[in-house]
């Protein structure tokens, strides 16, 4: 499955998709794939504050229990209470299965993370 | 082979093994076709031991807890093989081969320990214990499909295999092939032993893909095999059976025959049961979102640490989160509520029948 061109992408295998001082937040395709099927996800509460690098939540696929790390610093203004019911939506499309959006303490902090292409890269040489 | 169907491989008791297969639809896909048509699993990490001798029972009674006696020649029995202190050193299933031949089918991870328990053990008998693990690939059919799957490849009527018995016939045109309807799925299905050369164990394998084909037949992983033999309450060495766990905590009795006469492990195991259980083997189903897992502590819903998961995971089939734990026997009543800490949240669950996943007896 194609990495879209206009998110950014952790080591640790989330995406974030910025807008302004907004974003979106995921797992990739690679992440999903390497997990297996995915049975549960738990998400943080709206509201929560979330700092870059630490763990906002876990996704679980039968095997395997997995952390969620966040992308950039923020406060959770959504959730994705879909995947409450479906997680199996994680598999069957990862890059549009959202998890949480943020609002961003500083949207410049996502300057850092890899693009797509750096990505791609770098999950080839982790195969 | 396994890796040309795309398999994810893990070193498994020093065994390069499939864990799943994502192709074919990864642990959910391979779970759900045993249940409801057919899947195949190679097995041949399991290790043989072969008794043989004139004190064959002898011996096989001396070390195995079920009673040997009571099978017929091409019957098996499930068993384990105990230490003097009543803990386990492995389950096995008991195969009467002939009178003065059994054969132990053992787990992967145990072997090296199992047979050099098994030959110490057996040595004031007249009767050799010998590893014969390599000689064969063990390939199990697995499945409502399984029978129709395998008849296309034997001359011998399946039909007349009772549940763990076996029998020996040509397979894909391999003569005095051992066939045994038992396996580790709580589902119906067979065990085949194949030569273990390479040509013959890819070809054999072939065949019984294209045979299952129509049933929509898929390789299944150590993965599924781990869900499917939860689902069913199948002990796992190393998790709900150990060299610290003995049989009545696990919940093995009726494969125990203390009237048998003198085995290894008996007379532990008569003070053990004269002092009664402090902990026995229960079935949970999570009440509150969560998968209580392998190794998660259970409590009390005073807050008091009571217990440990020993396997613990979603159920393909049942669509639930399941686990097996090791609780006082005064808080294993069906019904009981107890927590089981999920990364610092008590998630609550409630003690449930085992097995979780009964297969329909045959109309």
């Amino acid at each position: 499955m194609a990495y879209p061109k206009d998110y950014k992408y952790t080591k640790e295998h989330e995406w974030i998709q910025v807008s302004g001082n907004t974003a979106t937040v995921g797992i990739t395709d690679h992440a999903q794939e390497s997990l297996g099927d995915i049975v549960f996800v738990e998400l943080p509460k709206v509201g929560a504050q979330l700092e870059a690098g630490k763990s906002f939540g876990t996704v679980e696929s039968v095997k395997a229990v997995s952390e969620l790390y966040a992308p950039a610093s923020g406060k959770v203004v959504a959730i994705n209470d879909a995947l409450n019911q479906t997680p199996e939506d994680v598999n069957k499309d990862a890059h549009k299965a959202w998890m949480i959006k943020l609002e961003l303490t500083n949207p410049s902090e996502t300057n850092g993370l890899l693009s797509v292409d750096d990505y791609e890269k770098y999950v080839a040489e982790e195969k | 082979m396994h890796r040309q169907l795309g398999a994810k491989m893990v070193d498994f008791g020093g065994w390069d093994m499939p864990v799943e297969y994502p192709p074919s639809g990864g642990i959910m896909k391979e779970h759900l076709a045993v249940r409801t048509g057919v899947g195949m699993f190679d097995v041949s990490h399991m290790g043989d031991i072969l008794m043989r001798g004139p004190e064959a029972l002898a011996a096989t009674q001396w070390i195995s807890m079920n009673d040997a006696s009571k099978l017929q020649e091409n019957q098996a029995h499930y068993s384990a093989l105990l230490y003097p202190e009543g803990t386990f050193v492995d389950d096995v299933i008991v195969h009467k081969l002939g009178q003065n031949d059994y054969l132990l089918v053992i787990n992967a991870g145990t072997r090296e320990k199992d047979h050099s328990w098994v030959r110490k053990n057996v040595n004031k008998f007249h009767c050799h214990a010998d590893d014969v693990g390599d000689y064969y690939t063990q390939i199990a059919i697995q499945g409502p499909k399984a029978e129709a799957t395998l008849q296309k490849l034997t001359n011998v009527d399946l039909s007349q295999i009772k549940n763990y018995w076996f029998k020996h016939g040509t397979v894909c045109g391999l003569a005095n092939t051992m066939i045994a309807r038992t396996g580790y799925t709580a589902e119906d299905g067979f065990e085949i032993y194949v030569p273990s050369d390479v040509p013959t164990s890819e070809r054999v394998w072939k065949e019984v893909t294209d045979a299952g084909h129509e049933f929509g037949i898929v390789p299944c992983g150590l993965g599924a095999r781990n869900t499917l033999r939860l689902e069913g309450r199948m002990a796992l060495y190393g998790h709900e059976i150990s060299d610290k766990i003995n049989v009545w905590e696990a919940g093995l009795d009726r494969f125990c025959k203390m009237d048998k006469g003198d085995f290894v492990g008996r007379a532990a195991l008569e003070k053990a049961k004269a002092a009664g259980l402090t902990r026995t083997l229960v079935g949970l189903e999570a009440v509150d979102r969560g998968i209580p897992r392998d190794d998660y502590k259970v409590f009390d819903e005073s807050g008091r640490e009571i217990g440990y998961v020993t396997s613990g995971s979603y159920a393909p089939f049942l669509k639930k989160n399941i686990a097996l734990a090791y609780v006082p026997p005064e808080k294993s009543e069906l019904g009981h509520e107890l927590y089981v800490e999920i990364r610092g949240q008590k998630v609550k669950c409630k003690v449930v029948p085992t097995p979780f996943y009964k297969r329909a007896k045959k109309a």
